[in-house]
């Protein structure tokens, strides 16, 4: 009878019909459905497959739906269900050079093969709530005419561009030290070990949580770890994803996903073994998500101090600070685990204080005897 | 590769028994083998990502559905009692994914899952604990990169600690760490026992039952082998020493025991009870009564607006597994 948290299970189980009503809202209010959320709520679905770490919109959209739209809560859902599925391989790798591009941009040239596609963005709207959309009837539907001429099929990245001449960094794939590339690091496979290679550090911010990273990248602009970024280039837009099953022995073509990449280009002014020559940061994201690729190259350039020599003084640069702090699944459940009961570690501080408390009651009458 | 998923309990059809596949069950009791031979050592996990939320327990349930079985019967505390919501909760979860019987007798359970407290009663050689953690990491807050705490270690190198004890005592006349307080394990590791309170440290000493610790966000399975030597950390001039209090447990009399402190009103009224639950519940049904025992009830019971629980409630019998509606 002392513990007024007794009978537990019936109120966790009351606790679950009181969601399902609040999730619901008003009955006279039609009910939401997945499609509706998945066709209009895009870019909601793009952040929860993205930190859930798997492409699958109709789940997202149904994880959205469940968590009543918190988006932190719905990656956890897909989370927790991408855990239970059976991994069997990896995927080639895709090739952005070939992704059939809806946008692509570079602020660094101002215009280059392949064109400037500006595409679907809020980047030059003005931001006056628009009035329209919360009349009645709908907003119908919008159509954009197409241009004259297609986007070319395949549009060179800037990086191969400025690698023609060998102002860049190559991209060179991780070497196992025999030859091969060695497998990819899975972090929800084997734990996290340091130092990390940047397979697993990409990895870790792919699934990091967007504010974070954002907030991280931004200090580096801010002058915590500055590393002078250009928007080398940013598309998005569809590729296909390529399977190698072994039984076959060459790929096939499993799917096609969108996806949304950074390559931010970066100064280097060299050191003793590397001449002055650009540096990357990469940043890739399931659908659209072009602050979140960002905030990742940014990170991921920050990341490599200890590659490139750099000395390494600021968080951003911290990698063990960056990847233990990312991931918003992990960070969300221990913060909020300060709601459970803690009061046996409460209690003993309460024993200790008191104590203290005497102590210095004692010492302080002594001082003044 | 689907093997894995093809056993499925009547409970919660698409899931394996007791939630986790049958190969990530094997890593982690590889890990957990690893554990047991070096006692107190870290070991690394691939922890996976559970239905709850990390922080919550989901280190100490990898564990505990990695070596449950059909014919074990489980218990499950939190803060000592069987009544908090988190361990009803995860009780629950393996009622559902497991349905195995669980219990509120210490004596009963085959495996006792925890959370910041060992039980009152004895534990005996074939039972195994399974402690919930949270930061695995003793040195932590002395040093927050973890190359460098396992390298420390690796050297045995534990000075930081002892000078952070030292401080306490010059500061304040005496050790401040009231829970999670640091013990060394078989002479060569040193361990966080959890956030149990220091009261419980010298149960871990010499313990009959197999002690496991997983941490699930943290990524780290450590264990104490049965009759393992476990010591507190002290200093010859300033040794270790457990909480007491000047009350017994208000409900059953207990003086021995780890009593919380219940606030009864604003005027600064309390009683204190014992934080184990089944404990507590035991001793009342065995005849003893503490000095509040009926009019603490009525007074529970007025303040809340609930019946008074009997002063005698019986034996408390084992709970068989529920399946939730």
């Amino acid at each position: 009878m002392y513990v007024a948290v007794k009978g537990g299970e019936q109120a966790i189980l009351n606790s679950h019909k009181l969601i399902a009503e609040e999730r619901r809202g008003d009955p006279a209010v039609p009910e939401l459905t997945l499609t509706q959320i998945k066709e209009q709520m895009q870019l909601a679905v793009d952040r929860v497959m993205t930190e859930g770490s798997l492409y699958d919109r109709d789940l997202a959209a149904l994880a959205i739906k469940q968590a009543q739209g918190d988006l932190m809560e719905a990656i956890f859902l897909l989370r927790a269900y991408r855990t239970t599925l059976t991994r069997f391989g990896e995927s080639e790798p895709i090739d952005t050079a070939r992704m059939a591009v809806r946008r692509r941009i570079s602020a660094a040239y101002k215009d280059l093969p392949g064109g400037q596609v500006l595409g679907p963005s809020y980047d030059y709207t003005h931001r006056l709530l628009d009035f329209a959309l919360a009349a009645e009837g709908g907003v119908g539907a919008p159509e954009a005419e197409a241009a004259e001429t297609a986007v070319d099929a395949a549009i060179p990245r800037v990086t191969d561009i400025l690698n023609h001449e060998g102002l860049i960094e190559e991209e060179i794939a991780f070497d196992d030290g025999q030859g091969g590339e060695g497998p990819v690091a899975d972090l929800t496979r084997e734990p996290m070990a340091f130092p990390a290679d940047r397979d697993l550090r990409l990895q870790n911010l792919a699934r990091g949580d967007e504010g974070f990273l954002l907030a991280l990248g931004y200090s580096t602009q801010r002058g915590y770890g500055r590393n002078h970024p250009f928007a080398g280039e940013i598309r998005l837009g569809e590729v296909s994803v390529e399977f190698v099953p072994e039984e076959l022995g060459f790929p096939i073509e499993i799917g096609e996903i969108t996806v949304t990449e950074c390559q931010m280009i970066n100064q280097f002014a060299g050191s003793a073994e590397r001449p002055p020559q650009f540096t990357r940061g990469y940043g890739l994201a399931f659908g659209h998500g072009e602050r979140k690729t960002m905030s990742m190259a940014l990170v991921d350039r920050a990341l490599r101090a200890r590659e490139l020599d750099e000395s390494i003084e600021y968080p951003a640069q911290d990698e063990e600070f960056v990847l233990y702090h990312s991931d918003n699944v992990e960070a969300s459940g221990f913060v909020q685990h300060l709601k459970l009961p803690h009061y046996v570690d409460f209690q003993s501080e309460l024993q200790l204080i008191r104590s203290l408390r005497k102590r210095h009651g004692q010492d302080r009458m002594e001082a003044a005897e | 590769m689907s093997a894995t998923r093809t056993q499925e309990v009547d409970g919660e059809a698409g899931y394996n028994f007791a939630y986790l596949d049958e190969q990530t069950k094997r890593m982690i009791r590889r890990c957990i083998l690893k554990a047991v031979a070096v006692p107190g050592y870290q070991v690394p996990f691939g922890g996976r990502e559970m239905p709850l939320p990390y922080g919550w327990g989901t280190g100490g349930m990898q564990v505990t559905a990695s070596i449950i079985g059909k014919d074990d019967t489980l218990k499950v505390i939190d803060q000592g009692a069987d009544d908090t919501t988190n361990a009803v909760n995860i009780r629950r979860f393996f009622a559902r994914v497991a349905e195995v019987p669980t219990t509120e007798a210490t004596a009963e359970a085959s495996i006792v899952q925890t959370r910041h407290r060992v039980p009152e009663d004895p534990m005996t050689e074939g039972q195994i604990i399974v402690y919930q953690v949270p930061q695995p990491e003793p040195l932590r807050y002395l040093e927050p990169r973890e190359t460098e705490c396992r390298k420390m270690h690796a050297y045995k190198e534990y000075g930081l600690m002892q000078v952070s004890l030292y401080e306490d005592i010059a500061r304040f006349g005496e050790i401040v760490t009231s829970y999670s307080y640091p013990v060394m394990v078989n002479d060569r590791y040193l361990m966080s026992p959890t956030p149990i309170p220091k009261f419980d440290n010298p149960k871990m000493d010499d313990f009959p039952a197999l002690q496991l610790f997983g941490a699930g966000r943290e990524k780290r399975i450590y264990a104490i082998p049965p009759y393992t030597k476990v010591k507190s950390l002290d200093f010859d001039d300033h040794p270790f020493a457990i909480q007491q209090w000047e009350e017994d447990c208000a409900l059953c009399g207990a003086e021995e025991t780890f009593l919380d402190e219940v606030i009864l009103d604003d005027q600064g009224g309390k009683m204190y009870v014992c934080s184990d639950s089944h404990y507590c519940t035991k001793r009342r049904a065995e005849g003893h009564t503490g000095t509040l025992s009926e009019s603490a009830a009525k007074a529970y019971a007025a303040a809340v607006g609930a019946a008074p629980e009997p002063a005698n409630p019986g034996p408390a019998k084992p709970e068989p597994a529920k399946e939730e509606a």
